[in-house]
Formats: structure tokens, sequence, C-alpha cells
């Protein structure tokens, strides 16, 4: 039975998901050199693109149609039987099309979150054939696990309320292999690379904070208590997160930054996904400065140490956040906040963290090998890597003959 | 005295100033600068519409030294800068007739150092 007020909140939220997608352009755009600002728009507005196409001709199908317990079937491809009316097993309150077009929007915004581990340095044709085949072989099917009808994970009773596993640690997973396989930008050890624009940065992490509240209260899927919840708990963990790096800031670099507030509070909103709807408000809040602390940690730590050129961190914020977060869910959730969820380690079921944690272990397993399969195949193919003179030049000149932005007029 | 006017890669900066450290020139002026050479630029497009001779971001270095420190400047900058593609830039050694050191008043070869 549809329900008015419940398919007005997916909509809505769908539309915040979407906004996810542009704001994240910025946050990554503004901490790219300004010869390549266009390079990162361009690469997230055509995951908008590419993404939304492939989702309704099979991604959706592959992801949630009733299949294996690996890979959902080819029944719904081209929208084939997604109609208007509620499929139940995912909401039964809303239209069918609702739920895969709220679902569609993190189809889009996971490949997207990758972005940063190459940027500046990668082709876009490349780009777009690498994401189009990750999404295909990784997004599908690891969505399918764990958020599918018949899901090996998700039967296994994982819990991950909207994307610990399928969108971050997925994504930032991907991130730090295709760094590791493209290599470091040119001049990164001994040249510093500052962000060009943080106002941009910081107006774009704006935007992903708005927007998660439809990312995690909309994974409800309904406009009930649950997606109030998850709301509450989702600004608690961006709030004691974006306090705490600039705290652990002025302890260890003297200074709090802006920068530090920003990516902080993006760390507590990726960490806190998994669980947002399973716990309440003041577990979000440890969850938030576990999540500054595991991130800042290994972003201005171990990064510097080993040297991989993870440009923009997504592996140091949203893989790191990602699997935190997941194992986290496993200790904080509370059947008593959400009755469809479980119990975690605190609340009596040390079970529920073991699952947590092979379903963090088979989506790293996985996610590494076929992305790293991906890359070597688009690589022989037609290249990842632009040249070093394409590279020097800019991506936006290079890849696009545009410029960013003008100086004289 | 002269005034030693450098136009380099934008990626080049810190190299050169390291050269400059090692040669113990430790006065510098940088500026972002826009320019081309002989291949004239590049050509942008928007909605299909081509722009060509669009100006390069250079950077240029500005650097006033005296009559002993011309050649290890120059060499400094070279050392640096150069990597043997097009684009390396230019080096232009202007006269400097005067120097003051705003703070003291001091003026000519002492002023510089």
């Amino acid at each position: 039975m549809i329900n008015a007020g419940d398919t007005a909140f997916v909509l809505i939220s769908t539309g915040l998901v979407m906004l996810m997608t542009p704001g994240l352009a910025f946050f990554y755009g503004g901490m790219v050199r300004r010869k390549n600002i266009l390079g990162i728009l361009m690469q997230c507005f055509a995951m908008l693109c590419v993404l939304s196409l492939q989702w309704m001709l099979f991604g959706y199908s592959l992801s949630f149609a009733p299949g294996s317990g690996f890979i959902g079937g080819l029944q719904w491809a081209g929208l084939f039987g997604v109609g208007l009316a509620p499929y139940a097993a995912y909401a039964p309150t809303i239209p069918h099309q609702a739920f895969m077009i709220f679902q569609m929007m993190f189809a889009v915004i996971t490949p997207a979150l990758i972005i940063g581990a190459f940027a500046e340095r990668m082709k876009f044709s490349a780009f777009l054939l690498f994401s189009l085949l990750w999404a295909t072989f990784v997004y599908n099917p690891i969505c399918h696990w764990v958020w599918g009808q018949g899901g090996w994970l998700k039967e296994m009773g994982i819990l991950d309320f909207a994307g610990g596993i399928v969108v971050h640690t997925t994504a930032g997973i991907a991130a730090i292999v295709t760094a590791l396989l493209i290599g470091n930008r040119k001049g990164y050890a001994n040249q510093p690379i500052p962000p060009h624009n943080l106002p941009f940065t910081v107006l774009g992490g704006a935007l992903l904070w708005f927007g998660w509240f439809g990312f995690n209260a909309g994974s409800a899927l309904a406009a009930n208590g649950n997606a109030v919840s998850a709301f509450v708990a989702t600004n608690a963990a961006a709030a004691a997160a974006g306090l705490m790096w600039p705290l652990l800031e002025w302890w260890h670099n003297g200074k709090p930054t802006t920068f530090g507030i920003i990516t902080g509070s993006v760390a507590g909103l990726a960490t806190v996904t998994p669980a947002s709807g399973f716990i309440t408000p003041f577990a979000a809040v440890i969850i938030g400065a576990a999540a500054s602390a595991a991130c800042f940690f290994t972003v201005g730590i171990i990064k510097p140490k080993f040297g991989y050129d993870d440009s923009l961190d997504a592996f140091g914020v949203h893989g790191i956040g990602g699997i935190l977060g997941t194992l986290l869910a496993g200790v904080f959730a509370s059947s008593a906040v959400n009755a469809a969820g479980a119990n975690g380690l605190l609340h009596g079921n040390p079970k529920q963290l073991l699952i947590q944690l092979i379903g963090v272990a088979a989506a790293v397993a996985y996610t590494v090998a076929v992305t790293f399969v991906i890359y070597k195949v688009v690589d022989m193919a037609i290249g990842m890597r632009v040249s070093e003179k394409e590279e020097v030049m800019g991506i936006d000149l290079t890849q696009h003959r545009e410029a960013g932005y003008t100086v004289l007029e | 005295m002269k005034l030693i006017t450098a136009i380099i890669q934008p990626y080049k900066l810190e190299d050169v100033k390291a050269e400059l450290y090692k040669a113990e020139v430790n006065l510098i002026t940088v500026s972002e600068v826009l320019g081309h050479g002989r291949q004239m630029g590049v050509t942008e497009v928007y909605r299909g519409v081509k722009e060509s001779g669009n100006l390069l971001r250079k950077v240029q270095i500005d650097i006033a030294v005296n009559e002993n420190f011309v050649k290890p400047t120059i060499d400094a900058i070279i050392k640096g800068a150069r990597t043997g593609d097009v684009g390396d830039g230019k080096i232009f050694v202007t006269d400097l007739h005067e120097c003051i050191r705003i703070r003291t008043g001091e003026t000519g070869s002492i002023a510089i150092g």
C-alpha cells in the first residue's frame, strides 16, 4: 500500500543524495591545483550521466533483482518489471521505481569517490571505461551481497544501513589499489601541492553533510522513527568528527584548519553510514570521534610514512571510514533502537562483530582483486595515465581543452 | 648591480629555489605571469568555438644581485629549470641603477645582499 509521506520522503532523499555528487565534485575540486579543477568536475558529472544510464539498463537488475547469493538476475534489465507498484521485499510503502532511483544515486556516487585516488593524472577516456566496468563488476555484485534479495551477506545478517561496505569500503579500497597502480603525481615527494580553492572544498563538504541526511535517513525507506534516528545519528557523528579533527591538529600540528574541520566531518559521516539506523545518538558521537582519530592517523602519519599518493584521501577517509564504521556497527548496534537490525557487541551479541568482519574481509578481498584486473585490462587497452607533458600542462587543457579560470578576463 | 628576471615553468619553481639556496642566493621575488613563445600557446574550445593563441601560465622570478653573483645565480636558475623540452623559459639580465633597503636606508651593493 503506497504511503504518500514515505514516497515524498524517499524522493526528496533521492534529490539530496544526487546533490552529493556535485558536492563531492567541489569538495575534491578545491583540493587539486587550478589547472585540474575541470577534470574533477567533469569526471563527477560524467558519473551522474553514465551511471544513471547503466543503472537503468542493467545495473539495478544485477544489484537488486532476485538471482543467486552472488549476483542479481537480469529480469529487471531496462527496468522491465520495475513499475510503480511497491516491491514489498525492499520497500512496501513506496513505488518500486522510487526505490530504484534512490539506489541509483548511491551507484552514481560510489565510483565518483574513487576519483580522489588518481586525481590530476588519469585520462578521461580511461576513466569512463574503468568506472563503467568497476560499477558493473564490483559495485553491482557487492551491492547485491549486502542489500539484494538473497544476497549472501544479507542472509548472514550483516548490518550495513546505508553503505559502509557497499559504498565507502569498495570505493576506498579501489582508491588505494588504483593510486598504487597509477603511481604518484610528478613532483609529489619534493613539492607542496596545496589545495587551490579551500572555499570550494568547504562548500562541497557542506553539501555532502546536507546530502548525507538523504543518504542515511533516506535509507530507512520510510518517513518514520527509524529515519529520524538515522538522521540524528548522522548529524551527531559529523559534529563529533568535525570537532575532533581540528582538536587533533591543534595538538599535533599547532593550529586547527578549515581543511581539517571539513575533512573530519566527512570522515565522521562516512564512518557512521553503516551504523546510522541501528545506534543511539551518543554511540554516533563516539563513532564520529573514533572516525576522525583513525582517518587523521592514516592521512597524517601513515600516508607520509609510506609515501603513496592517494591524492585526495579517498582511501584515508572513505576506505578507512567505511571499514571502521562497518566494524563499529557490530559493536554499537542495538535492537532497541531498530528491531529490524540486531544487537552488537555492547548489547551482548559478539557474533555480530564477527559477521561484520567477514563482510569487510570479503568486500576488501573481492574489490582488490577485481579492481586490479579491471585496471590492468583498461591500461593495456588504452592506457590509464596521461603523459608527463600532459600532466604538467594540466588535465583541463589537455583532456578537455578548457581552462577553469581566466586571469586576464 | 644587475636585476635578473627569469620566466620559468611553474612546476620547476621548487627545483629552481633549491638550486638558488645552494648557490647562497637567498633573496627572491616570485610572481605569476601569462605568456607564450613561438609555439603560440594552446587552443581552447568553448561550446564548439575554438580560441587559439591562448597564453600559458608561467612563473617569473626577479632577483637583484651584485656583479659577483650574476653568474652563480644564472647557473642555478638554469640548473633548476632546464628540462630540455620546449617551454623551459628565458632569463633576462638588466642593469640596476639603485637598490635601497627600506628598513635601514642603506643603498647600493650593501642593500642588495
